[in-house]
């Protein structure tokens, strides 16, 4: 079985924000949530990198753990995803998750939060695949259409890789032997900041 | 702790805030925008905001039950890489985008542009019906009405002041066929005043490096720049200008490529590349001599090269040997060790590409630049080779097809000039007399005199009377998909709004057109459809032809822009003339009938083989071309290139693939290869222009000749090839003088035919120049800015004196003379965001992108922010040296721009000098973003050959607000 992963190739990040808007379009994410979103270190300075940032569908999924409702489930694919139905909108996931991964519309006067929403690797929820439910509350499953999610697809430069990890590390590896060995390689700089 | 309420939105989670602490605290863009869309104005934008667009998405899912999912293809509107775009569609409603893998220009890709296009369906911020101000609001009114007022009006201007008074601005937002309607149109209008957003983009470029190789177009390719060593770009940043460009550059990169970016910012693209050479602003061709003087005192360039295919080399050796390191620094501030390092870069690593865009198009004295760029790649020998060549990136989807289809005051279609012979040509193509077409202008004169350029319409409404080369100002102003805050001085813009009889805004957006000037009347919106509405031809920027269909119908009472044409034109009076050889369909001429009349005249540049059903069947098998070569290994199109970019020579019968790079000399002419073309003489001053024993592989001529003429053919026996149709053809345009017929003028296409057979390019084989004699510099200098930063450099590199063009007297030297540089301390540059595009009226409604950029803000340097008393995110005042302009923008604070170097994008509008101007837009059309526009403050300075904007070098304060 495959195990989905995510993987974000930083030599060729370019802060375009493709997989922001294209995970919009996929689910029509309402203003204010960001399913998807770039994060840029360095802004402005040698050494600025790009990193697209989602759900990564831990395997051992902290928000998992601490859901005082236990509203999340895994997929054989190791998809995490959740139910809106159980969720109370608690908030304890987004305490937990290292990656600010999930969002909660503000639904009321007082900034109330409502159930939380997050990346689904493109996979729905438990409602019935492609139904008209599951459209409404986690957006399009095009993992149940054997099809790719739309951020990675998209993405303007293949940075954001997405699928089943045997095969995107293979990809990621080739770029990796491409780029070259000694100064060429890719974390030499990290390795020897000297510039040896 | 769970009572406690959190700021989702900002950004708090642990990961931004671990990675603010990894920047030393400094504030990145993306945070600080988001931390300011937390302020007012995101909120009252995402309250405005209904979750309606969920709700409509939800009653068309396909899960809904509705009908079939139909694929239909169509491409980008956003800018030149040409992505293809794959919608699925249920019922007519476009419900879900696929990301189209086939195509070998994105190969599925998208920026945030391409992935959020769909939203233009939902056009909830689009301008929804014809509307005309009245009493100050805008009122709707019907189609019929709109036409009928408008058309009156014209004919009355017309009648009084003749028809140069009534100003027709067109649109690199066309696709070919209306771009080309367009161009028609404003001559059967009877006028020259016509251009569009090529002016302001990339003239510069189309006049220098059209005079220095002959094709004034990208030579190159995307893909083929996976062949490149090096990649040398300069006043360009893919990162944000062509995202999925980027992807070919990477691809290059992992190879092995060299990249450097010479840019005064520290982009996007920069932070990937091998090199950056931070340069001053508006120095690029002290930098490229700079370069050079290595090159050339170190013995490193082509010498065989430069002695068979290029003129006047030694002309630039001897401008070159002034531009010692020391010098060069002085000017330029780079390091001469960096610059040596460079040149030992480009000499070690060939072929090299050299890109660039409007970082160095738009200057007073860009069309030096960009032949100072050609000049680098023909020294070191590497134009018209596979992995090199000039790959100019356009800037909208259709700006070079737009550029071809000579919606520019200064030809005819398809570069053919004004002269008698030009008119006569497109008179013969269009089915009317010679004679008809003089009749609709004021005289022969003024028909054969280039307009009023678009960057400068307003002065050919403030500039006085007497001191216009046409009988009256420009009185109606006609903008048909054009943003006026992309253009530099803004408040003569608005004066100028202010001043015409009649404004007319033919847009999907109400555009800033709509509110920037204070009026109680006289101002028209007219609802036109976006690409994605219609079908047609778009040129992307390696000149291939790509086929749009029409995802779904005009929504609201939008109507394309051809059948808009038609309807003015049917007002007009000049229907049935200019609709000869088209078909209409109600009111909607076909578009497939309007590419092929464009294909028969368009001759010159090879337009002329791509038939829309070679189009269509390229689009149809996209899968079958190469990614690298684009060329199709299989299928119905095997051999031919992908788009079959021009020239592809002849009429779609001949069969020519296109033209994949230009001026490469090792394939055969009929196989797409070409070399330097003989445009410029065979001689000057005793000098040979032809071309030294270098030809197409096959060539039966091996070394240089000038133009294929029906004379020529007869000379060397040839012309026995031609069929009697061709032979009777040619002398019946030829008259009494059929020998002097050209292969462009030949509209039976047969002496190109036998050119080809030979194995020659029709348009003869000549050398690029270097030493461009026509030009105000044959070889380009380096001339400071109008408003100059240092006057010492002044002094010894001053501009030209001031002249008349265009019809309009122009300012060079009684500007520069002014010492600004006091009151106005630092130097204001502008350029992109990925989010937007243009003038943003398009990308600013949609709200995908509209909550990634919701604020209008201005870079300055660390240093220069600590000195005016400037933290980041504080409101500043930016003052411009002209008209008391000022914006009120935010401050980012960033070493992103050099000290003494401020950067804007310019994709805002909507705000005048510190006022909020939504109230002014039509009910429910206004952009979800607004801001101040750069332009408001960016000052005047004009090309010396094509009239360019000059936004890129200009002096600005700031402070705090």
């Amino acid at each position: 079985m495959a195990r989905m992963k995510f993987l974000l190739d930083a030599e060729r990040c370019i802060e375009c924000n493709a997989c922001v808007t294209a995970c919009k379009n996929e689910h029509e994410v309402p203003w204010g949530i960001n399913r998807r979103r770039v994060v840029t270190i360095n802004d402005g300075k040698p050494g600025e990198r790009s990193i697209s940032m989602a759900c990564m569908h831990c395997t051992d999924a902290p928000c998992m753990a601490v859901c005082p409702v236990d509203c999340f489930y895994k997929t054989a694919d190791g998809i995490v995803l959740h139910s809106k139905d159980l969720c109370i909108g608690c908030g304890y996931c987004f305490y937990a998750c290292p990656f600010g991964a999930p969002q909660y519309p503000q639904a009321g006067n007082f900034g109330s939060r409502g159930k939380m929403d997050k990346c689904t690797f493109c996979a729905g929820g438990p409602e019935q695949d492609n139904s008209e439910a599951e459209f409404r509350k986690y957006g399009r499953n095009r993992i149940a259409e054997g099809k790719l999610p739309l951020c990675a697809e998209m993405c303007s430069t293949k940075a954001l890789l997405a699928g089943d990890g045997e095969v995107i590390a293979g990809i990621y590896r080739d770029r990796v032997v491409n780029r070259g060995y000694g100064s060429g390689a890719w974390g030499w700089a990290t390795a020897y900041p000297s510039g040896t | 702790m769970l009572t406690k309420r959190t700021k989702i939105a900002s950004g708090g989670t642990r990961l931004a805030k671990a990675l603010i602490g990894v920047s030393g605290g400094a504030m990145d863009r993306r945070t600080f925008l988001r931390r300011s869309g937390i302020a007012a104005g995101g909120m009252t934008a995402a309250s405005a905001l209904p979750f309606g667009m969920v709700q409509k998405a939800e009653s068309a899912t396909p899960a809904a039950g509705a009908g079939e999912v139909k694929l239909i293809k169509n491409i980008c509107t956003h800018c030149s890489v040409g992505c293809t775009v794959t919608a699925e569609v249920v019922n007519g409603v476009w419900i879900g985008q696929e990301p189209s893998f086939d195509s070998p220009f994105n190969l599925g890709a998208h920026c945030a542009k391409g992935a959020s296009i769909r939203e233009h369906a939902h056009g909830e911020r689009r301008l929804k019906y014809p509307m005309k101000l009245v009493n100050g609001r805008y009122e709707r009114i019907s189609w019929d009405q709109a036409i009928n007022e408008i058309g009156d009006k014209l004919l009355e201007i017309r009648e009084k002041s003749g028809p140069d008074s009534v100003y027709w601005l067109g649109s690199a937002k066309h696709s070919n066929e209306q771009a080309y309607l367009f161009r028609k149109f404003a001559a059967f209008w009877g006028t020259n005043n016509v251009d569009h957003q090529a002016r302001i983009c990339h003239s510069t470029t189309v006049a220098g490096v059209g005079q220095t190789f002959g094709y004034g177009a990208m030579t190159n390719s995307l893909n083929d720049i996976h062949n490149a060593r090096a990649m040398f770009l300069i006043g360009s940043n893919p990162a944000e200008a062509h995202p999925v460009g980027v992807m070919h550059l990477l691809k290059a990169k992992e190879n092995g490529a060299k990249l450097i970016v010479c840019d005064p910012r520290f982009t996007r693209t920069a932070a990937h590349a091998d090199e950056h050479v931070r340069f001053r602003p508006g120095t690029d061709v002290a930098l490229i001599w700079g370069i050079l003087w290595h090159i050339f005192e170190n013995g490193w360039e082509d010498k065989e090269y430069i002695a068979r295919r290029v003129y006047g080399m030694d002309e630039i050796r001897k401008e070159v040997a002034k531009w010692t390191p020391e010098e060069t620094e002085r000017v330029t501030g780079v390091p001469g060790e960096q610059l040596r390092r460079v040149a030992r870069t480009l000499r070690d690593n060939r072929p090299f590409t050299i890109v660039w865009c409007m970082g160095a198009t738009q200057h007073h004295q860009a069309n030096n630049n960009v032949r100072a760029y050609c000049v680098l790649g023909l020294a070191m020998g590497t134009i018209g080779v596979s992995g090199g060549g000039t790959n100019i990136l356009r800037g909208h989807d259709n700006v070079q097809g737009a550029t071809d289809m000579g919606v520019e005051p200064v030809t005819l279609p398809a570069y053919y000039g004004l002269t008698e012979a030009a008119w006569r040509h497109w008179a013969r193509v269009w089915g009317v007399s010679y004679d008809y077409m003089v009749s609709r202008f004021k005289d022969k004169k003024l028909m054969e005199t280039p307009g009023i350029p678009e960057s400068r319409w307003f002065d050919g409404v403030l500039e006085a009377k007497e001191n216009l080369e046409q009988p009256d100002h420009v009185r109606a102003m006609i903008f048909w998909g054009h943003a006026p805050n992309s253009q530099t001085r803004g408040p003569d813009i608005k004066k100028a709004m202010e001043k015409v009889d009649l404004m007319v805004v033919v847009d999907p957006y109400p555009t800033a057109s709509a509110v920037i000037p204070d009026r109680k009347e006289g101002i028209y919106l007219l609802p036109a459809a976006t690409q994605l509405e219609t079908d047609g031809s778009r040129t992307a920027t390696n000149r291939s032809l790509q086929w749009g269909y029409q995802i779904f119908k005009p929504i609201f009472e939008a109507k394309p822009d051809h059948e808009i044409m038609y309807l003015l034109a049917r007002k007009l009076g000049f229907a049935d003339e200019m609709f000869k050889n088209i078909k209409v369909n109600g009111t909607v001429p076909v578009p497939e009938d309007i590419l092929r009349e464009l294909n028969r005249g368009a001759l010159t540049i090879g337009y002329s083989g791509q038939s829309p059903e070679r189009l269509k069947l390229h689009m149809a098998h996209q899968k079958d071309f190469d990614r690298t070569t684009l060329k199709a290994t299989s299928g119905p199109c095997a051999g031919e290139y992908y788009g079959l970019p021009w020239p592809c020579w002849g009429y779609a019968q001949h069969k020519h693939p296109g033209t994949p790079n230009l001026y490469d000399t090792s394939k055969e002419v009929r196989d797409g290869g070409l070399n330097f073309r003989a445009a410029f003489g065979v001689e000057y001053k005793g000098q040979s222009l032809l071309a030294d024993g270098v030809y197409p592989k096959g060539a039966e001529i091996q070394d240089g000749h000038p133009q294929f003429t029906y004379g020529l053919l007869k000379k060397l026996g040839w012309d026995k090839d031609l069929t009697e149709e061709e032979r009777r053809t040619i002398e019946e345009i030829g008259g009494d003088n059929a020998d002097a017929v050209a292969w462009s003028y030949d509209l039976s296409a047969g002496i190109i035919r036998v050119a080809i057979k030979h194995g020659c390019a029709p348009f003869g084989n000549g050398r690029a120049r270097a030493h461009v004699w026509n030009f105000p510099d044959p070889v380009p200098l380096h001339r400071e800015p109008l408003y100059a930063p240092d006057r010492q450099l002044v002094a010894k590199y001053p501009t030209y004196a001031d002249k008349r063009q265009y019809r309009l007297p122009v300012l060079y030297k009684s500007i520069q003379d002014k010492d600004f540089s006091k009151d106005f301390p630092i130097i204001l540059t502008s350029g992109r965001l990925v989010e937007y595009e243009g003038g943003g009226d398009e990308t600013r409604s949609n709200p995908w992108l509209a909550e990634l950029q919701q604020h209008m803000f201005i870079e300055v340097n660390p240093a220069d922010a600590k000195r005016i008393g400037v933290k980041n995110m504080d409101d500043v005042w930016v003052f411009g040296p002209e008209n008391n302009a000022k914006i009120r923008v935010k401050a980012l604070v960033t070493e992103r721009v050099g000290r003494g170097v401020a950067w804007m994008p310019f994709h805002f509008a909507g705000h005048w000098m510190g006022k909020d101007l939504r109230s002014k837009y039509p009910q429910g059309a206004d952009p979800i973003v607004l801001g101040e526009s750069t332009n408001t403050v960016q000052t005047y300075g004009y090309d010396s050959v094509t009239a360019m904007q000059e936004t890129k070098t200009t002096l600005c304060r700031i402070e705090k607000a």
